[in-house]
């Protein structure tokens, strides 16, 4: 590992991204991911990549699609409303079996919202987010080390099952200056001659890249080998952390990104008081650690979802929970960020 | 020190953000963790700027809080903004050249700071802030004098030499101003 840099989040993945042997990089600026396009527009031109800031979102999430056709690391990023206008492009790049990574560091909506940060955007995210039959593997980091070291990782499950991957951050990971190491080496791209155009592994290997099947019965069969390899994600990619398990702890939170950073704030001062709580972040949004949330639940007497929105999260909480005890909320919508002080308060009511 | 929260606020362009920077530099080459978090928005020159910054032991869970233990607030909005938020017992840097004493003075322990005019002694106006990054470190120690010149020196040793000396004349003014 190298040296502890302090850095920005928005800074950090991008870094991470450029190290991992990312040269292309598509966006359209927007607040608060603007540090991650500044990084790269200074960035990309000193190790011969290509930066290139597009005329719209619609055109940048397309070139990336053109960009991964040719079999090169490719990402872009943007925040929320940028994020709505790249759904088309993320459906057909899902839809054509194409590597690509999208950096979400999402704001407060519906509408233009504000620039505040907010997990309002999780449907959007785990239920594919544009038309069709599909899902966009979802990473959510909730440190800069973790946003930093999602890059990688996102290239690899993005190459390995041929999907657009998401790492979904927020305006506060995006913003915050926390200590990040860069590790010495990251594993290197996968051969792309298994999906790039002009690859021609034999002389019959033909690459075609479409997602138009006029076909009824080839477009079934198209969604079917999708979906066969989403049963593999999720087999193989679901991830999550506990913490405070073994406490003997009557009640558990549910919490992702920066809503579990202020929870695990909350669950340490309630311990002090004697109150134990445990703690599962689910890691991978989709595919969603359902088996393990529902673990993690058993014989509890509540479970708190805890969440930057009015609740978004907390329909995957129940689906895991699947009735076996009640599933109680906290939200806050309009990009105000909890204290730990006011996350406590909110527990102890629910508790009591 | 188990954890220190320190909020530095003023103008935009007075350097309080700096002052945060500089922190966290420092506590992160102390091996400590450390968050700073900007407010930020669609900001004027001449607006407010305010930076949140955690200085722990251990692992930093929210990196936002309501209550801190230091202020240091560089004019008299900010001041008039934070002063309530700063816990009882809790520490107070103003620049006292433009600010007044706070309402909760009594709760508090103040340390009014003429920070522009030590700046202006010094020859440079613009290492206000450097002044209360001085009166911040002796009177909390949340971060050693060392870590805050070792930061400094590599930002600026060889490019820019004469202003290291400025800045760190500056730290070492504002701590002796409140020894």
């Amino acid at each position: 590992m190298g040296k502890k840099v302090l850095m920005k989040g928005n800074e950090a993945v991008a870094e991470a991204a450029i190290l991992a042997g990312c040269r292309h990089y598509f966006a359209y600026p927007i607040t608060p991911q603007s540090e991650l396009i500044e990084y790269m527009a200074k960035k990309m031109p000193l190790v011969d990549g290509t930066f290139l800031q597009a005329e719209s979102e619609v055109a940048a999430i397309n070139m990336v699609l053109g960009a991964a056709a040719c079999g090169v690391r490719v990402m872009t990023s943007s925040s929320s409303p940028g994020i709505s206008l790249k759904q088309e492009g993320i459906s057909y790049i899902a839809a054509s079996r194409l590597p690509a990574v999208i950096v979400n560091v999402t704001r407060g909506g519906p509408g233009l919202g504000n620039i505040a940060p907010m997990q309002c955007d999780y449907f959007q995210a785990t239920r594919g987010g544009g038309h069709g039959d599909y899902y966009t593997p979802v990473l959510s980091p909730s440190t800069v080390q973790e946003f930093a070291d999602m890059a990688p990782m996102a290239f690899e499950i993005a190459e390995k099952y041929l999907t657009p991957v998401m790492i979904l951050g927020d305006g506060m990971l995006g913003q915050m200056m926390e200590p990040v190491e860069f590790p010495d080496a990251y594993p290197p791209q996968k051969d792309p001659s298994e999906w790039a155009l002009g690859a021609r592994r034999t002389p019959d290997d033909r690459h075609i890249i479409n997602s138009l099947y006029i076909d009824p019965y080839v477009l079934q069969e198209k969604t079917e080998t999708l979906f066969k390899v989403y049963e593999e994600i999720k087999k193989n990619e679901t991830r999550f952390e506990t913490y405070n398990m073994d406490s003997g702890a009557k009640y558990l939170i549910v919490a992702h990104g920066t809503a579990a950073r202020v929870a695990k704030s909350a669950v340490d001062a309630l311990k002090e008081e004697g109150v134990e709580l445990a703690l599962i972040r689910p890691i991978t949004l989709w595919p969603y650690p359902y088996d393990a949330v529902a673990e993690a639940a058993k014989g509890k007497e509540k479970v708190i979802t805890i969440e930057l929105s009015m609740g978004q999260m907390v329909e995957d909480v129940k689906l895991a929970v699947c009735g076996e005890c009640p599933v109680e909320f906290i939200g806050k919508a309009g990009g105000v960020v909890f204290t730990p002080e006011e996350i406590v308060s909110l527990i102890r009511e629910k508790i009591s | 020190m188990a954890t220190t929260r320190i909020l530095c606020a003023g103008f935009g362009g007075q350097g309080a953000l700096l002052i945060g920077k500089l922190v966290a530099e420092a506590g992160m080459a102390e091996g400590k963790f450390v968050t700073w978090l900007p407010s930020y928005g669609p900001e004027m020159r001449g607006g407010t700027a305010n930076v949140m910054v955690v200085v722990s032991d251990k692992p930093v869970g929210s990196p936002i809080f309501t209550k801190m233990d230091v202020l240091v607030a560089l004019n008299q909005p900010s001041l008039d903004k934070f002063a309530k938020d700063t816990k009882d017992g809790g520490l107070i840097i103003t620049n006292s050249d433009l600010c007044g004493d706070p309402e909760n003075k009594d709760k508090i322990k103040l340390a009014p700071v003429p920070l522009t005019k030590i700046a202006e002694e010094i020859g440079n106006v613009k290492a206000a802030n450097m002044v209360g990054v001085g009166a911040l470190l002796q009177l909390t120690g949340c971060v050693e004098r060392k870590s805050v010149e070792d930061y400094l020196s590599h930002m600026m040793k060889e490019k820019n030499p004469a202003l290291l000396e400025t800045n760190m004349a500056a730290i070492d003014k504002g701590a002796s101003y409140v020894s």
